[in-house]
């Protein structure tokens, strides 16, 4: 909209005059549509008046709005989908939770302990990250790439930093894009840990929740390490990566991963033969593979319900076209399905930690980026622990960020869930939510 | 049933000693002595995300892996303010969730106590203060104690705990 502005602006001085018009009066004061519209183009004139006032211009120009006359801040009336009849009552969850995690509205409409309907209302973990990013420069916006979504630190970084290289030209040394596969499935294998646990402990069995909980730590103290940090933040930047990896290291991820390996398939053996974990996890939360493809579910959830989709496999960047990475599968679609799919990408990433100790090339860690001094815009992709991070990045002139999107793999799988919990019962509810993980911040940006 | 019992006693007890409490880390000390000894050693924990990327909640979840063994300090996390004796919040608060943290707040009976953690959390951090970003926790509820760290280790997050627990001077 600001480039079309100044475009006219430039073409034929003073012959537009663009006006915005709040829907919002009770909200938008004077004080806020001044500092909302200067993030946009400060030739922008914001207007704003009573209800009544509102109404009227919006019926002139044939617009609808849906917010009624008496509306205090924080009092809203948000158009939740109800349903109604005998017996059927709602429940209301978040956006503070039970339980220590991220901040969104669960709207379950039941009868007796059967959810008929779900619906998610998200974005109260919107923080700005987007218009944040514009105030930027190219390299200092790594720093918030990684922080988009906490668990998911280095495919953030990566795809940021894929993007910067390309609009760069630049070639990456061999060894800093193997690096990068180590920390990406050292991700994968943290997070798959941590949910595998909470996913034990949701079924009532706490033993999980304590084995994996401690190998999770393992893991990441090794990451503090070798890497300097525990969810390895920033480790990837434009042009490489921060911290090359000694002998020792190596020895040491080596002996980890086989421990690991050992570990988690005696673990897997526990919770195979659990009849009452098991009971939960089967047929709870289905997915069919016929609704995964037609709401575009992506990442290893996609995977559970038989959809052969992994950017590693189907679209191998560097150094996964070298790596071979087995693909896991499941056509069952349900929580047992994702578990399973969990444990399977958990070792296959064990395996690739292997592979890349051993075959990782000799080389530099890092290569100096050029200065940015033209518009250029280009994409970043990395199957990150969860799916595909999206991220487009736009370069301005002075080295600075015109516009970045993140897209997270959790904005196509969100929508799955109000699907999968239909006609389960709600205490099913954590269980199916954390069999998917999805990233609230990643999705409200 | 005996692979399970196996394998606990092959791991054995994995437990650390906590950390000392950290003067740095007080902003306010509010609370006295009296009612800190009345709290005890058993503490009730609500824990608020405003708005984090999640990497300090994934760091406070740590806290209860058998390393650090939080319960075992007697400190439980609670499934509702009104049963909470401290609010560990990370931060920024975003615009969306300033509302439900002020109402949070509110429904904490007193005496509390509140612990920011994170960079954004101690100062809005990398995302600051925006159009969605109300940036530090102490911009919409007052803090006792501040945890920097992006995100904070684990024993950092359970020193700032017993830090704004600790008997004042």
């Amino acid at each position: 909209m600001s480039q079309a502005i100044d475009i006219v602006q430039k073409q034929a001085p003073n012959t537009l005059r663009s006006i915005f018009i709040s829907c919002d009066p009770a909200r938008d004061t004077p004080e806020v549509l001044r500092s909302y519209l200067a993030e946009f183009h400060p030739s922008l004139i914001g207007l704003t008046g009573t209800w009544q006032e509102t109404k009227d211009v919006c019926k002139q120009y044939r617009v609808y709005f849906s917010t009624p006359p008496e509306l205090k801040p924080g009092e809203e009336d948000y158009p939740f989908v109800r349903v109604s009849g005998d017996g059927v009552h709602e429940i209301a969850v978040g956006p503070v939770h039970a339980g220590t995690i991220e901040p969104g509205h669960f709207r379950f409409q039941v009868v007796g302990e059967k959810v008929l309907r779900l619906e998610e209302r998200l974005s109260f973990a919107h923080k700005g990250i987007e218009k944040r990013f514009e105030t930027l420069s190219i390299a200092d916006g790594s720093r918030l790439a990684a922080r988009i979504s906490g668990d998911s630190a280095v495919a953030y970084g990566w795809a940021y930093a894929q993007a910067v290289e390309a609009i760069a030209g630049l070639e990456l040394s061999q060894r800093a894009t193997w690096l990068r596969a180590l920390c990406l499935e050292r991700e994968r294998v943290a997070n798959h840990l941590g949910d595998l646990g909470y996913l034990g402990n949701d079924g009532g069995f706490a033993f999980g929740l304590s084995q994996f909980s401690r190998l999770k730590e393992d893991v990441l103290r090794l990451n503090r390490r070798v890497f300097g940090h525990r969810l390895l933040m920033d480790v990837i930047v434009p042009g490489g990566v921060t911290h090359d990896i000694a002998p020792e290291s190596t020895a040491e991820m080596r002996t980890q991963c086989a421990s690991l390996d050992r570990e988690i398939r005696l673990l897997r053996d526990i919770y195979d033969d659990h009849a009452g974990l098991q009971d939960r996890f089967r047929n709870c939360g289905r997915v069919t593979n016929e609704l995964a493809t037609k709401l575009g579910l992506c990442g290893f959830a996609a995977r559970a319900s038989g959809v052969a989709d992994d950017l590693r496999c189907n679209f191998p960047l560097a150094p996964y076209d070298a790596l071979a990475v087995r693909r896991a599968g499941n056509r069952d679609g349900d929580v047992a399905a994702r578990v399973a799919v969990r444990f399977d990408e958990t070792l296959e990433s064990l395996r690739l930690i292997d592979v890349i100790l051993d075959a990782l090339p000799q080389g530099d860690i890092i290569t100096a980026l050029p200065r940015f001094r033209e518009f250029k815009p280009a994409l970043g992709c990395v199957e990150g622990w969860r799916g595909p991070v999206w991220l487009a990045l736009e370069s301005g002139p002075t080295d600075a960020i015109r516009r970045c999107h993140p897209h997270d793999p959790s904005w196509q799988n969100w929508p799955v869930i109000e699907h999968a919990v239909i006609g389960n019962i709600v205490p099913d509810f954590p269980l199916i939510n954390k069999s998917f993980n999805l990233s609230y911040s990643g999705h409200d940006l | 049933m005996l692979h399970i019992l196996r394998q606990i006693a092959k791991c054995g007890i994995k437990t650390e000693p906590p950390p000392a409490p950290a003067d740095e880390m007080v902003i306010v000390a509010r609370l006295q002595k009296t009612i800190l000894r009345v709290l005890g050693r058993a503490l009730t924990i609500r824990q608020i995300d405003a708005g984090s990327c999640n990497g300090c909640e994934l760091e406070i979840h740590a806290l209860a892996n058998p390393y650090y063994n939080i319960e075992g300090l007697g400190i439980r996390f609670v499934a509702s303010p009104r049963h909470a004796d401290l609010l560990l919040v990370t931060g920024p608060v975003s615009k969306h969730m300033a509302i439900a943290l002020k109402r949070t707040y509110d429904a904490t009976p007193d005496p509390k106590l509140v612990v920011a953690v994170g960079d954004c959390g101690c100062s809005g951090g990398i995302f600051g203060e925006s159009y969605a970003s109300c940036g530090r926790v102490s911009n919409v509820i007052p803090v006792d104690v501040a945890v920097p760290g992006c995100p904070p280790a684990p024993v950092a997050i359970l020193q700032g705990i017993l830090t704004a627990i600790a008997p004042g001077p």
